[in-house]
């Protein structure tokens, strides 16, 4: 649909593999950092006073 | 046509009589031309009202989840496969329906022929195998029928209904030379830009009625992921994102379950072809799993079962 490779990831981890956690959620918020800041399927919301 | 009419009304009388059901499902006339609507016929004596025409594009299997009587129900191939899901998925059970089968050679699509009439209005319409009459005041339109078939209808595969209890007539060939997926391959091929870009403007017209979701026969929880407020998933304006997530998300639900019988985008008053995002993932499943909706009660939706081999590369 469009969004940018590499932000969006899937894993299959066990409870048992608590390192494969470890280092997939790493990896995962390293690229996703490289990525940058999502600009597709962010809303704005209105500006209140 | 006219024949199809008179064995439906055939069927329908005899299991009323018989009291093998207790209501017939069908169409009746529209109160405009071009527009077939669905119709229950409980007594014997209503059966002339049945009708059927090349206009009866409306799916009644959306009808169907959770009755409980004995219902005669006329099914064309797709709907005859979403009947097949409902009965796999338990909101209908198979002792309780008839399915009065129609082998199919597509329905009209009816903007396309207002669109052929640039602006005559229409007052009665007629058919042969290979036309369609049109008449009103002053003109009468000879059009010829291939030409004027909803997208999905000329694109499908299994006119013929995979489940019925008799057929109104013998069975139709089966278009085999077709491509189903020239549109989706299409989109596969763009970069992610391009694609988000395409998928804006495709949803953009989008008013969020929710017709789409209404017709769709698989669209059947008491409440929908886009009604619920608590918590509520998704925003109720036509933002954008929120109008994109909930047709990415509908999509998504009926991955192995859509038979492309059209009714979505045939409801749809803006016109959106919401039918690309159902085409991709149907392609998808019929690549990963092998798996066509609803085309035998014998074999379960590949995304309610469970096997260790299950193909998952997009895993890591």
């Amino acid at each position: 649909m469009g969004i940018e490779p590499g932000r969006l990831h899937f894993s299959w981890i066990s409870s048992a593999e608590a390192s494969k956690f470890v280092d997939v959620a790493r990896a995962v918020s390293d690229q996703v950092r490289q990525t940058g800041p999502a600009s597709r399927l962010i809303k704005q919301l209105p500006e209140v006073a | 046509m006219e024949a199809y009419t008179e064995k439906i009304r055939e069927a329908a009388q005899r299991l009323l009589k018989e009291s093998k059901v207790d209501v017939v499902m069908g169409f009746q006339r529209g109160t405009v031309p071009m527009m077939s609507q669905p119709v229950l016929i409980r007594k014997v004596n209503e059966v002339e009202r049945l009708h059927w025409d090349s206009y009866c594009g409306s799916n009644l299997a959306n009808y169907l989840p959770k009755r409980k009587e004995r219902i005669a129900v006329v099914a064309k191939g797709c709907d005859s496969r979403n009947l097949v899901v409902q009965i796999l998925e338990n909101q209908i059970k198979r002792e309780q329906l008839y399915i009065i089968g129609i082998p199919c050679l597509g329905m009209i699509d009816r903007r396309q022929v207002l669109g052929a009439l640039t602006g005559k209005e229409p007052l009665a319409v007629s058919e042969t195998d290979s036309q369609l009459v049109i008449q009103g005041k002053g003109f009468e339109e000879k059009l010829e029928r291939s030409l004027f078939l909803q997208d999905n209808c000329a694109i499908c595969t299994h006119r013929n209904p995979v489940l019925s209890d008799e057929l109104v007539a013998e069975p139709v060939p089966e278009q085999t030379e077709v491509d189903r997926y020239e549109d989706v391959r299409g989109i596969e091929k763009m970069t992610a830009d391009e694609r988000w870009q395409y998928f804006r403007e495709l949803l953009a017209p989008c008013i969020r009625c929710y017709a789409c979701r209404n017709a769709c026969p698989m669209c059947y929880c008491p409440t929908c992921f886009v009604d619920e407020s608590m918590p509520q998933w998704l925003g109720k304006s036509i933002d954008p994102t929120d109008t994109a997530t909930f047709h990415f998300l509908r999509a998504f639900h009926l991955a192995g379950r859509c038979s492309d019988c059209g009714n979505c985008q045939r409801v749809c008053p803006v016109g959106i072809n919401m039918r690309q995002l159902n085409k991709k993932l149907e392609k998808d499943i019929k690549e990963r799993y092998g798996y066509e909706t609803g085309l035998s009660l014998e074999q379960r939706p590949p995304l309610d079962t469970y096997r260790p081999d299950d193909p998952q590369q997009f895993f890591k």
